[in-house]
Parts: structure tokens; C-alpha cells; sequence
């Protein structure tokens, strides 16, 4: 790449355990949505109204003032047909985009893998937290994982700081020379390199980073600012990844949902706030996803695995504003008590892949999917 | 100064278990390297973490309702198994018949049929096969609920000749059809119930029911079929007796165990006990367990070829070191996270990616994984505090000269008593230098956790964290 442009990121916060869409936006004038959660709903007063029909739950006030600003999209009714509604089984779909077959490979994996095929960065993909989303895991594809960016690499547990210098650069002789040996050997040589080298490099983006925003302490407000600073230190990273629960609300839902949302709104507020301090806002964009939406009937304290979904997309590079149409909460219209999805996820990430990553969308998602125009031109 | 039958039947135990500490190689050692085969071979009483010690500590294990408990379950059975083979043997099949939580919500019909596995696991393929035709979460898993007599579905008839049996190329889709019909009927009680409730992830109202296999006569599909050139009126039973005969079927199975058990790579070497192993399918009637017998006993399996001839999968990085540490021997809270692991090095129990199970071999390499490989076993290596580490100090002190080891000794010892594992020049040149950073070692006075026996925790750290180690 000769261009001096930034290559844009896409930044993905997962919410794991199916995020109740109905208490997200929520369709406040509607009086069959308060019929169905007598218990479980935000008053009309408590909502943060985006229009006449649809509010924000009240802990998204920073979302709201980035909707103001024109920089959310609020995807409705987003999903598949056939919903699964078991958590593993929708968010493998959701992964490997890849809803009726059992999918073998993610597709960010595949985005990172066409993105960079010889695997020269050893950073184009960081997943934030421990393991690998199946939507980064790819056969070949090395993506760093990074449980913490002050600890991450080998021997975090090694106290004495003098004795884990002597143990790595022990660890960094084991794993060189690995020219003329067996296959094997030479992998395992080269990936102990690259796993030093990718922690070296990410060791260095703390000191490179500097901002006035404060992050809150909870775990995803930490993950999103080793993002930040990952990101600003301009390591090449296309792809930075985590996720946030359990929005698994089966009981004592509204305040679990709320301080949720607190969390992940505060978080997506701070970033968005660093972006600008640092005048990156239009080369990255988050998207915000769940497995599935819960059951439109409330069971009394919570709500049930349902169908139907609601994402975002967030950043200076988007069209802020309502895309999909929120599904009827009509008995005739639901689909087995859920919501029926009316717009499927391989749209937005068509959009993802071909609009910001640049990259030919069909071969990743399995097929061709209409794009809504969320994201600038 | 690594003796030959020790090398030899560490490498045996690494296969045919989760590697061996020096105590348990000395009793196998008793036994002579045959008779450690057979003992290995007929597991006896394998003497398992009691379950009602473990549910004292984890209420979700008595349930056995979720996955994180129930994988960490089964790893407790690993770690405190005397009969290792048993369960290699399981998690091999568990591998090749891979079925997954993602689309059941029920642990414990994965759990009823790795239990299958243990029982059926070294008998004879058809009988196996039979079994895991008749298994409730097999069914689920590749839809045999959903193959009626009116309409076949034909996951579970596809699945089984490519991929439980002779693999693509050896029959017709009409084949698949045919041995889909056989099938059908075969399905676990109450079957359109449980397929909802599977599908909706639904605990409600009587959270988990357990799942039994159903002949359903009236949805069985019973005229006459033609399959690989055999006609009649084939129930499902008669298909894998047909399916077991053919020679495609006798060098998958040989195949398959040969890597999982002897070498990632079939060299012209290794495709000899491949032959020997596919022979004795025939001989023994299809038995896993005298197929097995066959390559360990092989001049293949016993040579320096086949050493480290396998990247080790990430259960057996995490179960083989917590064995070598002694660690977990009683339950501990917090275990799913020594569980979850193996997840985050490729391999979560209970949850293979898809039917095709886990790319094994160099593909258990990446970055991500690396990291997480090292400093699992860095960590449980290095704990002088554990009775396994505190073992091979004891070990090493009494192998020395007065109690004091030079560089030298004290590299080799590790290696040897890590395994032995057989290691480049290069790294032990490596392993000694860095033995050397503060001279001789005198463990003549050592006491728990002092500066001389974290010298020791340091080397076994740095040996856990070559390239060799992560080779089984």
C-alpha cells in the first residue's frame, strides 16, 4: 500500500447473550408492547425518545447525543429466517455467516486473511479478552488475543521482572533459527516468533497513546481503551474485537439491562470522544451486534431467547438514522412470540466488508446481500 | 543418560494417555512394555475423582446442566483417571463422531455418549457404530429425528459414510439415500418435544430431560433397499454390518487412530502399521482394541520415528500438565477456567467446531493459541508448591552428587523427568546456559519454596516452553 490515507478498522463490540431489543429501542407508543412486558419495560417517561414511535433505553444517553450528532445507525429487525434460538447456535451463525449449514471458518478471519495473505501483520486482527470469537478464527490465520494489554504475552505470571526478561530471551532463542528444520519445528518456530514480535509491538502502544478521556473501570469500558490505544498507535490493525455480558436477562432484568447498557453506552461514548481528540472519527467504525433479541411476552422478572435483533453502526463515516423496519409486535406478524427479522445480517456486513474493508463481500458471507447505504461514500 | 525403555514407554503413556509422571512410568515399567499394553488396553477400576466429593464443590456438576461444567467434568475424570487409555479412547471418538453442546442444550446426553465411548470404545466398529446410531445426541446433532419413512433426511445417512466410515469416493448418492431409508424410525423418545426444546434452549418447565433412544416401527421405512450392491429389506442394523466389511471402512478406521495415536504424518514407515492395523480390523472382527495392540506393538510405534511425531492437542497440553504438576487432585472451585482453557487454545470439550471435529496436527499452531499453550504449562510446571514438581526435586536431589547439580545436570534431569523429552542440541545448549545463571544448584538443604527449589521451578518453566514440549 502506497496511499498515505489511514486504512480504515472496524471495531466489533459483541453483546453476548442475546440483548433485549425491545428494551434497547424501544417502541414506546406502541400499547402492545406495554401489554406484553407488564413487568418488564421502560416507562414512556423514562425513555430517551428518538422519534414519535422509537426511544433509546435510558442508560444510552451517550448513544442519544451521537445520534444527535448524526452518527448512529439503529439496524432493525435484524436476523435470519429460521432463528435459532439457542445462544451457541445463533451467534456460530452470526459468526461464520453461515445460517443453514454448519459453518467451518469466521468471517472476519476471512476478511483478515484477504486483507493480509501472507500474514506480514501479526496484528491485523486483535481479539480483546481471552480466546477467539469463532468470527476471527480462520485455519492459518494468526490473530492476537490479548487478555491484558499491560500483561499481555508469555510468562505474565513471572513476577520477577529481571527473570522474565532472562526466561524470554531464552524463549526467543528456543523459537529462531528455524530455517532448514521439520515442517513442524520451523511453525513452531516462526508462530513463537511472531507471538513475541506481536507482543512487542503491542507493548509499545500504551506509551504511544496519550488522551484526556477517562474509561470507566468495568472489564468492557477496559477492553474498548486498549482498543483506543492499540489503535492509535497505528500498528496496522484492521480488525479490533470484544464483547460485554451476559445480556442473558431470563430474570431480574431491568437492572441487569441497564447497568449493561450503561456500561457498553459509557464505553462507545468514551471512544467515540477519543476518536475525536485524536481526529481518527472517520477511520473507524464500530458495529455492535447480539445473537438474537428475547421473547416479546415477559415471564414476570425477565424475558425468554427470542428472534429479531437490533445492531448499530457508530462513527463519523456513517449516515446516522433508522435502517430496517421495526417488526411488528402484531400477534399475526410474530414468529412463535418473537419478532420476525425482516433483514438479514450478511447486508451489514456486505456493507462492512465491501465499503470500509474494501474487500470482495460474496466469497466471505456465502452469497449476495443488498447493502442498506449506512456507511458514508 | 535417558534410558532407553523409560523413553520408550513415556512415549507409549503420552499416546495411550496423558503422558506420565516418573512414579506411574515406574509402574508401568514393572509390568514390561507388552504388559503395560495390555494393561493399558483393559482398563480396570480407574479409581475417579468420587462424584459425590466433586458435588459438594460444584452444584452445576451435579446437574451436569451446562457447558462449562460439564467440560470441566469431564477434565476431572482425566486428570484423576488411572486408566488413561480409556479415556484417550473416548476423547479420540469424541473427536471423529464429533458432536457439539451449540445445537443440543443438553450436556448430559454428551456426557451419556462419551460414557458410550468409554464402554464401546475399544470394542468392535460395529458394534460402535450401532451404538452411536442409536445415541439420543448423535440423532439430534445430524437430524436422524427428523428422517421419516414418508421423508428421508439424510444428514445422519450422509455423515456416516463420509465421515464416520469409508469417506467420500467409495459410494453413490443413492447409496446415501438408501442408507438413509434403513434409518428411519430411529429417532429418542418423545422426539418432536425435545427437538423444539433443543432448538429454543429452553430449561422450562422441568429444565433438562434426559434423552433415550426410540425405535419408532410404524415410521420406519421397511422395503427393500439396494446398498453397495447388497438388496433387502435393511434396517439400520444390517447397513453397518455391510458398511464394516469394506475395505474402504477398515483403512478410514486404521487411518484415523494411526494419527491420532502414532503420528500426524504417515510416512512410508508409518503407512506399514496402517496395513498391519487395517489386517487386523479383518482378523480380530473389527476390533478397535487388538487394532490398537497391533500399533503399539508395531517396530514403527517403538522406533525414534515416531517420537514427537504429533503436535499435542490442547486437552492433552492441559490435562498431560496438570498430571506431570499433580495439581487438582480434589475439586476446586474455579475450575472451568483451567477448562476453559483448552477452549482458548482451539479445543473446548463438549463443543468440536462442526461435524468434522478439530483440524488437528500443525493446525493446533497460531499465535493466539502458542501464547496460551506456554503459559498454561510455564505456569503449572513451575509451581514448586505442587506435589508433582516437589516429587522431581526430590528426584533430582537424590540423583546428585552430594545434592549439587551442575548446569548440565540440572538441564538434563528436567528434560528427563519432564518426559524424557529429546531435545534439539540447540536448546539444550539453550536449557544449560540458562541453568547457569547462578552457578551449581545445591538442593542438599532445600526446603519448600526456597531460592534453590524456585531454581528448579525455573528450569522446568523454561523446558515446558520449548518448541519440543508442545510435541506429544
Amino acid at each position: 500500500m502506497t496511499s498515505n490515507k489511514r486504512e480504515k478498522s472496524l471495531i466489533v463490540i459483541q453483546l453476548s447473550g442475546g440483548n433485549d431489543y425491545l428494551n434497547t429501542v424501544v417502541p414506546y407508543s406502541d400499547g402492545s408492547y406495554y401489554d406484553n412486558r407488564s413487568v418488564v419495560n421502560i416507562p414512556q417517561n423514562k425513555v430517551i425518545p428518538i422519534n414519535d414511535k422509537l426511544g433509546f433505553n435510558p442508560s444510552m444517553g451517550p448513544v442519544k447525543a451521537l445520534w444527535d450528532e448524526g452518527k448512529v445507525a439503529v439496524i432493525n429487525g435484524i436476523g435470519y429466517e429460521n432463528p435459532n434460538r439457542s445462544h451457541f447456535r445463533s451467534m456460530d451463525i452470526w459468526h461464520t455467516a453461515e445460517p443453514d449449514t454448519i459453518g467451518k471458518e469466521g468471517w472476519l478471519g476471512r476478511a483478515i486473511r484477504d486483507m493480509d495473505p501472507q500474514g506480514d501483520n501479526v496484528l491485523t486482527g486483535i481479539n480483546f479478552g481471552r480466546g477467539l470469537p469463532r468470527a476471527l478464527a480462520v485455519p492459518g490465520v494468526s490473530v492476537a488475543s490479548v487478555g491484558d494489554l499491560e500483561t499481555y504475552g508469555l510468562f505474565p505470571d513471572v513476577q520477577d521482572e529481571e527473570l522474565r526478561m532472562f526466561t524470554l530471551e531464552a524463549f526467543s532463542r528456543m523459537y529462531g533459527n528455524t530455517a532448514g528444520r521439520d515442517p513442524v519445528m520451523e511453525l513452531l518456530g516462526r508462530t513463537g516468533q511472531d507471538a513475541l514480535l506481536g507482543a512487542d509491538i503491542l507493548r509499545t502502544a500504551p506509551a504511544k497513546y496519550s488522551s484526556s478521556v477517562e474509561y470507566a473501570p468495568n472489564a468492557l469500558a477496559q477492553n474498548v481503551k486498549s482498543i483506543s490505544q492499540v489503535f492509535h498507535a497505528n500498528l496496522g490493525s484492521r480488525v479490533l474485537y470484544t464483547q460485554h455480558g451476559p445480556f442473558d436477562t431470563h430474570s431480574g432484568e431491568l437492572p441487569t439491562h441497564a447497568k449493561l447498557w450503561d456500561e457498553v453506552a459509557g464505553a462507545i461514548g468514551c471512544l467515540m470522544d477519543d476518536l475525536k481528540e485524536h481526529g481518527t472519527e472517520d477511520d473507524a467504525t464500530i458495529l455492535v451486534f447480539s445473537e438474537f433479541g428475547r421473547r416479546i411476552k415477559d415471564n414476570g422478572s425477565g424475558s425468554d431467547h427470542g428472534s429479531g435483533g437490533v445492531a448499530f453502526m457508530i462513527g463519523g463515516a456513517v449516515n446516522g438514522g433508522m435502517y430496517g423496519e421495526y417488526p411488528s409486535l402484531v400477534e399475526a406478524e410474530q414468529i412463535e412470540g418473537d419478532l420476525r427479522s425482516n433483514n438479514d445480517f450478511r447486508s451489514v456486513y456486505t456493507e462492512i466488508l465491501e465499503d470500509w474493508l474494501e474487500l470482495d463481500a460474496p466469497s466471505i458471507v456465502n452469497g449476495q446481500f443488498e447493502k442498506h447505504g449506512i456507511l458514508k461514500s | 543418560m535417558i534410558n532407553n525403555d523409560t523413553a520408550l514407554m513415556a512415549h507409549l503413556l503420552r499416546r495411550a494417555g496423558f503422558g506420565a509422571n516418573r512414579e506411574e512410568l515406574e509402574q508401568y515399567l514393572a509390568m514390561g512394555y507388552d504388559g503395560a499394553v495390555d494393561a493399558l488396553l483393559n482398563p480396570s477400576d480407574p479409581g475417579n475423582m468420587p462424584d459425590d466429593l466433586i458435588r459438594r464443590y460444584h452444584v452445576e456438576q451435579s446437574e451436569l446442566r451446562d457447558l462449562p461444567g460439564s467440560a470441566a467434568y469431564w477434565m476431572y475424570r482425566m486428570i484423576s483417571t488411572s486408566c488413561p487409555m480409556e479415556e484417550k479412547i473416548a476423547l479420540f471418538w469424541h473427536g471423529l463422531f464429533a458432536t457439539g453442546y451449540a445445537k443440543l442444550n443438553q450436556a448430559r446426553s454428551l456426557l451419556n455418549q462419551v460414557d458410550m465411548f468409554r464402554r464401546s470404545g475399544l470394542g468392535s466398529y460395529e458394534d460402535l457404530l450401532g451404538d452411536l446410531s442409536q445415541d439420543p445426541a448423535m440423532i439430534i446433532w445430524l437430524d436422524n429425528n427428523e428422517n421419516h419413512g414418508s421423508a428421508i433426511n439424510e444428514n445422519y445417512g450422509r455423515e456416516l459414510l463420509e465421515l464416520f466410515s469409508m469417506g467420500i469416493g467409495n459410494y453413490s448418492e443413492d447409496d446415501i439415500k438408501e442408507c438413509s431409508r434403513a434409518f428411519t424410525g430411529w429417532t429418542l423418545g418423545n422426539a418432536e418435544y425435545m427437538a423444539i426444546r433443543a432448538a429454543k434452549d429452553s430449561i422450562w418447565p422441568y429444565g433438562r430431560i434426559a434423552w433415550h433412544f426410540d425405535y419408532r416401527e410404524e415410521d420406519h421405512d421397511d422395503g427393500e433397499k439396494t446398498f453397495l450392491g447388497e438388496t433387502g429389506r435393511f434396517n439400520g442394523q444390517d447397513i453397518i454390518r455391510i458398511i464394516v466389511k469394506q475395505d474402504s471402512t477398515a483403512r478410514f478406521v486404521a487411518t484415523r487412530l494411526f494419527q491420532f495415536f502414532a503420528a500426524d504424518v504417515i510416512s512410508e514407515a508409518g503407512e506399514k502399521a496402517v496395513q498391519a492395523m487395517t489386517a487386523t480390523y479383518f482378523s480380530s472382527g473389527y476390533k478397535i482394541r487388538d487394532m490398537m495392540r497391533t500399533l503399539f506393538l508395531s517396530d514403527y510405534f517403538k522406533s525414534e520415528e515416531a517420537r514427537f511425531a504429533r503436535v499435542k492437542g490442547p486437552v492433552e497440553m492441559v490435562v498431560g500438565a496438570i498430571r506431570m504438576a499433580g495439581s487438582y487432585q480434589n475439586p476446586a472451585l474455579g475450575i472451568e477456567k483451567v477448562s476453559n482453557t483448552m477452549l482458548y487454545m482451539g479445543q473446548g470439550l463438549l463443543q468440536p467446531p462442526t461435524v468434522e471435529g478439530w483440524h488437528e496436527g500443525s493446525e493446533w499452531i497460531n499465535s493466539g493459541a502458542l501464547v496460551e499453550r506456554v503459559n498454561f504449562a510455564a505456569k503449572e510446571l513451575s509451581d514448586v508448591r505442587s506435589p508433582g514438581v516437589r516429587s522431581i526435586i526430590d528426584r533430582l536431589e537424590a540423583s546428585a552428587d552430594q545434592g549439587v547439580l551442575d548446569p548440565s545436570d540440572l538441564a538434563d534431569g528436567c528434560l528427563d523427568l519432564l518426559g524424557p523429552i529429546q531435545v534439539s542440541d540447540e536448546t539444550r545448549s539453550i536449557l544449560v546456559e540458562y541453568a547457569s545463571r547462578n552457578g551449581d544448584l545445591d538442593l542438599s538443604d532445600h526446603q519448600p519454596g526456597d531460592e534453590a527449589e524456585q531454581r528448579v521451578g525455573n528450569m522446568l518453566r523454561l523446558v515446558a516452553a520449548t518448541r519440543e514440549y508442545q510435541l506429544a
